[in-house]
């Protein structure tokens, strides 16, 4: 199941937010899409999803445009976890899980329902917040639940927009390690991160978005330059080898008036 | 550097897990405890009245009409006819309008995300009584008893699609924008009615504003037999998308994410809450917030899942109306209070109540 974008520009309330992208995922790979803000990552991960219709280009998934795709259908081949959780009513945490579920309701898959939100919860360390309101749990909690239903709805591919905004270290180690995990068992994974030593530590292939067009693509150690990072981001960076990772160290602002923000202001 | 955590996935990965059951047994339990409740008012609704007939003598006339000769039959020699011509047709139209009422207001917030919805406080009542008022003034008679019922889906059926077409904004429903939208179409339907009123001859008018007050009296069999199929294509309608209804909390796209057709599925309940609605106000007039307060209490007694919830606010919401039909017509001897004005009585405050505490939880206030 691979997700080709081709030659994609996309735009957003009459303002071109993507320019000529293109972009191939395949099983068995975790791409992280990393830029500054405002460079388009989430709308690239909303085309990628259907969401958004290219105004131009063509987004397929295994060989057909997204568009062409049934929803229903579509639920079973790629699965989204969103940036933000807002749930209207308050369900508790397992049946929030449960919907993930929705896609193979009235299949032979329905009869693994239980089994497999059980184990999705156990992979993402809510099981034992399965009772609870999801409404009352916490930002970090919320997003591990619902990264848990992603996982529930079992699809070849899965996008995941800022899977770790919220997480402490312990979480976010957890909820990506289950990303790669994802990605070695077959699945096509992209998702949208902010840490760029997190994304160079778990990626396969990192792909640098600035100003609605792909600077970089390739893996993390060939896209992780100094070079090539200061200028996406505006900022300085010293890129380090410790031990064999990757670490990115952006330079401390310490004369405000020399700062990257200044030119803004002008 | 990898770290080995002890997590618990590895630790208990040989453990069977139990997830948490369905809360199977509240709901049966609270399904058991409304039937009976419907049962035994509908009994002691029944023999209340200017003429007092004792529970077993409303028994013995039921089981006589069901061709058993058990129990005695009404010592009075009006009993049976009063219970048959005009306690019971009632009786059944309370049932089924309650049912109706609150089906209407789950679905409503069930599409709109958004516990504060309702068909009397969007306006929607007031468009299907609107629409019912044409047919009253000009007398139009197209189809016979269901033209009122007609007229009304059309009316309720219109003002549904405005009330969403002008609450929305970036697939949400904010609350103070859906309450707003409300007062507007509200008001535009009540002009209509006030014209309507206007225009009417003084037989008109007292039927209009009777029933803009809302109630039951003079309910007859061949009303309960246009409005009963109704509700029940509306209930079915429900019940068969509860489940995707419960996907829609997690908002439009997410919603799209894991396999519903959003807009089908919000294009289907709104013609389902335009008929359930139609059904209610084409003979019952306008009785607001009975759809607000029942799916609430559910909700809050079995949580928000439709499957149960659907059913559930039906059934409470038929013993709420039979209920607050009785003390319509017993409290005050020799007078049928308006229904409509008990349940904005009750339904105004609560509504308030809601409103305040939707505000302290998180997200639900905007």
């Amino acid at each position: 199941m691979t997700l080709r974008l081709t030659n994609v520009s996309a735009s957003l309330g009459g303002h071109q937010i993507l320019h000529d992208v293109s972009l191939e995922v395949v099983p068995g790979q975790l791409v992280a899409l990393v830029g500054p803000n405002g460079a388009g990552k989430t709308t690239l991960l909303s085309v990628m999803s259907g969401d958004v219709v290219p105004s131009s280009g063509e987004a397929t998934l295994d060989g057909v445009p997204l568009p062409r795709w049934k929803i229903a259908a579509l639920a079973r081949q790629r699965a989204v976890l969103p940036q933000e959780q807002r749930l209207a009513f308050g369900f508790r945490a397992v049946d929030v899980v449960r919907m993930g579920r929705a896609p193979w309701a009235r299949r032979p898959e329905e009869d693994l329902d239980d089994v497999v939100v059980a184990e999705a919860m156990q992979r993402t360390d809510v099981i034992d917040l399965a009772e609870r309101s999801f409404p009352t749990l916490s930002g970090g909690e919320k997003a591990r639940t619902s990264f848990a239903r992603v996982l529930a709805q079992q699809t070849p591919v899965v996008l995941l927009d800022e899977p770790t905004a919220a997480l402490d270290i312990r979480h976010q180690e957890q909820v990506l390690s289950e990303a790669r995990r994802l990605a070695a068992d077959g699945h096509a994974v992209v998702a949208v991160l902010h840490d760029l030593t997190v994304a160079a530590a778990h990626a396969d292939r990192i792909c640098v978005l600035a100003g609605g067009r792909l600077r970089a693509d390739g893996p993390p150690r060939e896209v992780m330059r100094p070079d090539v990072l200061g200028e996406v981001y505006g900022h300085p960076v010293d890129v380090i080898d410790h031990e064999g990772r990757i670490v990115v160290l952006p330079h401390r602002i310490d004369h405000p008036e020399e700062s990257s923000c200044a030119p803004a202001l002008s | 550097m990898t770290a080995t955590l002890p997590d618990r996935a590895s630790a208990t990965a040989d453990a069977p897990v139990a997830l948490p059951r369905h809360r199977g047994a509240r709901a049966t339990a609270l399904f058991v405890v409304l039937g009976v409740a419907l049962v035994f008012l509908t009994i002691y609704a029944a023999g209340r009245g200017q003429l007092a007939i004792p529970a077993g003598e409303v028994w013995g006339s039921i089981m006589h009409r069901m061709g058993l000769d058990r129990g005695t039959m009404p010592t009075h020699p009006q009993g049976d006819n009063t219970l048959w011509q005009v306690r019971f047709p009632r009786i059944a139209m309370a049932v089924v309008v309650g049912a109706a009422l609150s089906t209407a207001g789950a679905l409503m917030q069930g599409i709109f995300g958004n516990p504060l919805a309702e068909p009397g406080v969007v306006g929607v009542s007031t468009g299907a009584a609107f629409a019912a008022a044409v047919v009253i003034v000009f007398e139009i008679n197209v189809i016979g008893t269901w033209t009122t019922a007609a007229f009304a889906f059309v009316g309720g059926l219109v003002t549904t699609l405005v009330v969403y077409a002008l609450s929305r904004a970036d697939g949400r429903t904010e609350v103070v924008t859906l309450v707003l939208t409300g007062i507007a179409v509200n008001a535009v339907a009540a002009a209509g009615l006030a014209l309507m009123i206007f225009l009417g001859d003084t037989q008109a008018r007292e039927q209009i504003v009777f029933w803009q007050l809302g109630s039951l009296n003079g309910t007859r069999w061949e009303h309960v037999g246009v409005v009963t199929p109704l509700v029940a294509v509306g209930l079915v309608g429900a019940m068969l998308m509860a489940r995707r209804l419960d996907v829609l909390a997690l908002g439009d796209r997410a919603a799209r994410h894991v396999g519903i057709d959003v807009e089908r599925l919000r294009l289907v309940a709104i013609v389902l809450v335009a008929l359930l609605t139609a059904a209610a106000v084409s003979f019952a007039g306008i009785i607001a917030f009975v759809g607000l307060v029942v799916p609430h209490l559910i909700r809050m007694l079995v949580g928000p899942g439709h499957r149960v919830l659907v059913p559930a606010s039906a059934l409470a919401g038929a013993v709420l109306l039979l209920g607050a039909d009785l003390i319509a017509r017993t409290a005050v001897a020799y007078a049928d209070l308006p229904i409509g004005m008990l349940t904005s009585l009750v339904g105004g405050p609560f509504f308030f109540w809601l409103l305040r505490r939707t505000r302290k939880t998180a997200g639900g206030w905007a």
